[in-house]
């Protein structure tokens, strides 16, 4: 699966994408890959505030519970509630199924992310 | 199916059992009771609203019936007795009977901890002398037996961490933890309190130096490492690593969840390890899983022991032995009475009947299994990391997942040629990861059988991977949905 151009990635797997001064997070393809199949999802609750490089949550797949990164800073301002009943949907399409959207303290942050070719690099070092 | 051709080391005996339910019919009963020979009493009157008329679903059965159904039930098991348990990391060594034996005996299976002193003479001093024992094997200088378990006593360690460097007016903020850690070590250090902060492995698979040294900082309470480490492997500057914790004035946790890859032949107070834990029920060979209980006595520097958990078993001026409760700076209590003592007794038995010379032997044995196996299967399994192995051996499926099969895969077909899993999918830090560790308690032959098996089932990858991707099939039932499982548990009998 080709990787959005439109989106930033950490090296945690989560991509933001940004418009204006909110971010849409979620995880990328390869971290759904490698997790298997997703079976819950605990995300924070709207109105946190989250910092940048810190847990906001996990994610449990029948393999590993696995902490999810905040890309950036900024403060949760909507949650995909569906997630709760069909945490699959993240296997499915790891771009579509977002988990959180914040709006973003410090957008500066943003130039410490990866590209989509800098991600795509970092991946397949990794394997 | 091929099955045919595969030498079991175990068969399942029963195929299906009803639930206990589905057996019961109105009034059969499992006991007969003698006449009433005192005045009855009216239960209602005397139980008031306490007093049910129904008493649900309950299930009616003869005593052959219910004996019936609970052995036919444990046939399901697999246990150390039927066959090898190559669980990496969980140490499934073979638990001798004379620990049974001597933890059955009437005086100290009745006992009871309410006793005073001096008519449990025979239980304290057990306690002492398992401890002085544990203070030898690991070079520290004071101890507590009343953990339950490993986690517990990860607990207890950070505890006494936590009150030492208060009582020095700051308890600090962080616990630096290594990511080819056990998951309970970040588990404690957040639950004591502290954030967690990740140390990278090197391409070693070891503590990486410089990393450490520039992450140690005055916020750092102190790092949690197993030693060796989750890959099998001996740190093997764990001096350089205790030197830059200390520098700083932090405390150095040892996880001995691998201390048998060690006994009798390293102590950790003699490498810089400040306060750690046993677990009796891998190490001293007390029983693991099923409940054991467990036991994770937690050993610790001069400078923690005003800490330590009360009370203290301690030998008094007259030679009788005691329990010291006057500690004023202790954490105080982390488990009633004195831990689970059933598995001090078992752990002391074992530890005696090796003795030093034994003990070191079993170390050597569970070292050279591990690497039997390493030696044998490098090649037809990827081994990521090339430093050498202690008591386990970390393989990748990375040649196999060319084919579609997975760790898990491997691991399930395993158990049609009659052997336990190993364990599936950690350390974390490789991809794919089957971890093994024989114990010291496989003879040769039985190592043979298992080296048989994992290459057999090598080359079904190669031949007919769908076998082994569909794997188990000789089993009472076959390969479950875990993932609706997780997704959509159902949790009741009927619904």
């Amino acid at each position: 699966m080709p990787i959005p151009t439109d989106c930033k990635y950490t090296k945690e797997h989560e991509w933001i994408q940004v418009q204006g001064n909110s971010g849409t997070v979620g995880i990328t393809d390869h971290a759904q890959e490698s997790l298997g199949d997703i079976v819950f999802v605990e995300l924070p609750a709207v109105g946190t505030d989250l910092t940048a490089g810190k847990s906001f949550g996990t994610v449990e797949s029948v393999k590993a519970v696995s902490e999810l990164y905040a890309p950036a800073s900024g403060k949760v301002v909507a949650i995909n509630e569906a997630l709760n009943q069909t945490p699959e949907s993240i296997n499915k399409d790891a771009q579509a199924a977002w988990m959180i959207k914040i709006e973003l303290s410090n957008p500066a942050e943003l130039n410490g992310l990866l590209t989509a070719a800098q991600y795509e690099a970092y991946i397949a070092e990794e394997k | 199916m091929s099955d045919k051709y595969i030498k079991k080391a175990t068969r399942h005996v029963n195929q299906n059992e009803d639930l206990i339910f589905e057996r019961s019919s109105p009034g059969k009963k499992g006991y007969r009771l003698p006449p009433l020979d005192v005045p009855e009493v009216d239960y209602k009157q005397a139980l008031g609203q306490a007093a049910r008329a129904d008493l649900g679903n309950m299930p009616e059965v003869s005593e052959m019936e219910i004996i019936r159904h609970f052995t036919r039930l444990s046939t399901w098991n697999y246990a150390i007795d039927l066959g090898m348990y190559p669980l990496g990391s969980c140490t499934m060594k073979y638990n001798a009977r004379v620990n049974e034996v001597v933890a059955r005996l009437q005086g100290l299976a009745e006992a009871h901890p309410w006793q005073p002193e001096k008519v449990s003479q025979g239980a304290l001093r057990i306690m002492k002398i398992l401890a002085d024992c544990l203070l030898d094997i690991t070079g520290m200088d004071a101890i507590t037996l009343q953990p339950a378990a490993g986690a517990h006593g990860e607990m207890t360690g950070i505890m006494l961490i936590h009150a030492l460097l208060k009582s020095k007016g700051n308890p600090r903020k962080k616990i630096l933890i290594p990511d080819s850690a056990h998951g309970t070590n970040p588990a404690t250090a957040a639950i004591c309190g502290y954030a967690v902060e990740n140390l990278k492995s090197n391409a070693q698979g070891m503590v990486d130096i410089n990393a450490l040294a520039s992450q140690m900082n005055e916020d750092v309470a102190g790092l949690m490492l197993t030693n060796p480490n989750t890959l099998g492997i001996f740190e093997q500057e764990i001096h350089k690593i205790a030197a830059i914790l200390h520098d700083k004035g932090g405390l150095l946790y040892m996880d001995g969840a691998n201390m048998n890859a060690l006994v009798g032949k390293t102590r950790p107070g003699d490498f810089g390890v400040d306060v750690m834990h046993l677990n009796l029920h891998k190490t001293f060979s007390t029983p693991h899983g099923g409940g054991g209980p467990g036991s994770g006595p937690v050993a610790c520097k001069k400078a923690l022991e005003p800490f330590l958990p009360k009370p203290v078993v301690m030998s008094k001026p007259d030679g009788t032995v005691g329990l010291d409760y006057d500690r004023p700076q202790s954490v105080g209590r982390v488990r009633m009475f004195f831990g689970n003592f059933g598995m001090h007794v078992r752990a002391l038995a074992y530890i005696m009947a090796n003795g030093p010379d034994g003990l070191r032997q079993t170390t050597e044995d569970a070292v050279l299994n591990a690497n039997y196996i390493r030696k044998k299967l490098d090649g037809t399994y990827e081994l990521p990391y090339k430093s050498a192995s202690m008591h386990e051996v970390v393989f990748s499926d990375h040649l196999q997942s060319e084919k579609g099969v997975k760790t898990g895969d491997v691991a399930k077909r395993l158990i049609d040629y009659g052997f336990h899993p190993y364990t599936v999918s950690f350390p974390l830090v490789v991809h794919g990861a089957l971890m093994i560790e024989p114990t010291e308690s496989e003879s040769l032959d039985e190592l043979d059988l298992f080296i048989d098996a994992m290459q057999s089932i090598a080359r079904e990858v190669n031949e007919d991977p769908e076998l082994v991707k569909t794997a188990p099939h000789s089993t009472r039932v076959s390969r479950l949905d875990e993932t609706a499982a997780a997704r959509k548990p159902v949790l009741r009998w009927k619904p």
